[in-house]
């Protein structure tokens, strides 16, 4: 079975190496001090079992399974997160807490090989990052994957959302970029002070509106910054209302 | 309760000697007018008398009824009722010996007006003297009160904002030290005496209000090693002090939180190595640390470099020196600076 660690401490990989020694069925094939690395490795070396760390440079742990398409099982790494414990728990995935001894270990281990390699933590895997990508804090950024590379936008620079078949199109400066999310996401884990949905395949970042024109019967097109134009619905007008205040 | 204005001598001897020459000139004045001795001084001591106890209970009453906004008439009806109840009483004894018909009879009753006007008179100053005062003792109470509580609150805040050392700092040191024991026990052993070391003075500092500059670097830089342990070679520190700077006072474990967001906002925003830099100086007699960090323009929204760590700093700065000027940011080039002005606390000494 393949092994890999993804924690950007070296003592903390270490003593997972470590206490690895006390399992010759697993093979630890590589460890990775970041979010980016682990993707790389994940990909190239298709491991079965994954350490992951959450707290972590540039991505987190969370944000780097966000963009697997099919990732390994997982048993999560942690100091102190009272959040990210409580959605473990309440999606039935393993934790370890930092720090922790080799008993604990081997018993995440001994629950893993039980599970019988299509692990639990698959099927909770989804669950899980809803929960954990959605708050409790408003979302600083998004981070999506364009040609194999990686990219993080603040929110605050994203102009608008577009919703494209099972994607969403973000518009940003730089161009658009596709996530494979759904508008009803981005409505729960973007501020609603800053984000409206305007009409079912459109949410616009206020701040950028420059103008809004009356378009057509009952409907309007808000005119950004960038240029772009966006549509409003009748509904998604009365929503901009109250938001802006008119 | 307040005090009643007699019972402080500032108030209560003057009042007493113009009472006393009040009194003699009644009876001069009536002497004057060719009564007796003995009429002049009785009916000085039964007018003025009367008067004086009026006097004294109007500014007890008004001791436990102070009259609020809009019910000044209270204190005119009392002031009426009183001068009456006075008036009428001082009359009834001085008549009675008095042979009725006698010159001082008549006196008395063509006097009747005339005693009523003056016993008005001082009864009212009297309220009116009492109202002023008791309302600027109840006054003086609530600033106190005020006073009080708001330094409670501060206390307490103050401390609720020294206290926050960060258990992810705590935990992770505590693996790195569970890791260490299996293949460096001495270094585990020195990182253990680093923690401790840390905690203590943390601990200690809590309950000091001002610590000298040198011995908060020296916390920081314990903190520093601990945190290079943890990240290995990613972590590296540039410190530079000048003599003079270490000599000032700043409040305790100020600095902590700014370095900790250095440290969180330098390593988690970029991949590779991070020098986080140090500078303590001193500038025009006030106490300057200048803290700069990498981070990533691309990735960072501004907002994130005004965190926790930096609103507790500003807050504790603002309840110390009522001041909101005290810390800067500036995000520059791939570094992002956090400057500090301390001003000289009075209980500075060389």
């Amino acid at each position: 079975m393949k092994i890999i660690i993804i924690d950007d401490e070296p003592l903390a990989r270490s003593i997972i190496r470590e206490y690895l020694q006390f399992h010759p069925e697993l093979e630890l094939v590589a460890e990775c001090s970041d979010g980016f690395e682990g993707i790389k490795s994940i990909q190239q070396l298709q491991p079965d079992l994954i350490f992951l760390d959450i707290q972590m440079p540039k991505i987190n742990g969370f944000e780097m399974l966000e963009l697997l398409e099919a990732p390994p099982a997982i048993i999560f790494t942690t100091a102190f997160d009272e959040y990210a414990i409580r959605a473990f728990e309440s999606h039935a995935v393993d934790y370890l807490l930092k720090p922790f001894s080799r008993e604990r270990f081997d018993k995440a281990v001994l629950k893993y090989k039980k599970s019988g390699k299509t692990s639990l933590v698959k099927e909770n895997l989804t669950p899980l990052l809803n929960t954990v990508l959605s708050g409790p804090a408003d979302q600083q950024r998004v981070v999506v994957k364009l040609s194999g590379k990686i990219r993080i936008i603040p929110v605050d620079e994203i102009h608008y959302l577009e919703a494209a078949d099972d994607y969403v199109k973000i518009h940003t400066r730089d161009g658009a970029f596709l996530k494979n999310k759904t508008m009803g996401h981005f409505e729960s884990i973007l501020r609603s002070s800053q984000f409206v949905r305007t009409h079912r395949s459109f949410m616009v970042n206020i701040t950028e509106i420059t103008r809004i024109d009356p378009y057509e019967k009952e409907n309007h097109l808000a005119l950004l910054k960038s240029g772009a134009r966006v549509p409003v619905s009748k509904t998604g007008f009365l929503k901009l209302k109250t938001v802006l205040g008119l | 309760m307040s005090r009643s204005p007699i019972s402080v001598s500032a108030f209560r001897n003057p009042f007493l000697g113009w009472w006393i020459i009040w009194g003699i000139l009644h009876a001069l004045l009536i002497l004057n007018y060719g009564y007796t001795p003995d009429n002049a001084v009785l009916d000085s001591l039964v007018n003025n008398g009367l008067l004086l106890a009026a006097c004294l209970l109007i500014s007890n009453i008004l001791r436990y009824y102070l009259p609020q906004r809009n019910t000044y008439w209270y204190v005119l009806f009392l002031s009426i009722t009183f001068s009456l109840v006075v008036t009428g009483l001082s009359n009834y004894i001085l008549k009675l010996p008095a042979s009725s018909g006698s010159a001082y009879q008549i006196f008395l009753s063509g006097a009747y007006w005339i005693h009523l006007g003056i016993s008005f008179l001082m009864i009212g100053c009297m309220s009116i003297i009492c109202v002023l005062w008791y309302t600027q003792e109840e006054e003086q109470e609530n600033r106190q009160r005020k006073n009080d509580m708001e330094k409670l609150s501060k206390e307490a805040e103050l401390f609720k904002l020294r206290q926050q050392l960060q258990p992810h700092f705590l935990f992770n040191s505590l693996n790195s030290i569970s890791a260490l024991i299996g293949s460096d026990p001495s270094q585990a052993r020195k990182m253990i005496h680093q923690l401790s070391d840390f905690l203590r003075a943390s601990l200690k500092k809590e309950e000091v209000q001002w610590v000298k500059m040198e011995e908060e670097l020296q916390t920081l830089e314990l903190y520093l090693e601990i945190e290079k342990v943890r990240f290995g070679h990613r972590l590296s520190t540039r410190i530079e002090k000048d003599e003079k700077s270490l000599q000032f006072l700043l409040p305790p474990m100020l600095l902590q939180p700014v370095v900790e967001n250095a440290i969180k906002f330098g390593l988690y925003d970029t991949t590779e190595n991070v020098t986080i830099q140090i500078y303590v100086k001193d500038e025009n007699d006030s106490l300057k640390v200048i803290v700069k960090n990498p981070f990533d323009p691309e990735t960072s929204t501004p907002r994130q470099g005004t965190g926790f760590g930096l609103n507790s700093v500003k807050r504790r700065l603002y309840l110390l020196f009522a001041r909101t000027d005290l810390v800067e940011t500036e995000a520059g080039d791939h570094v992002f600076t956090t400057t500090i002005k301390i001003p000289r606390h009075e209980n500075y000494h060389h």
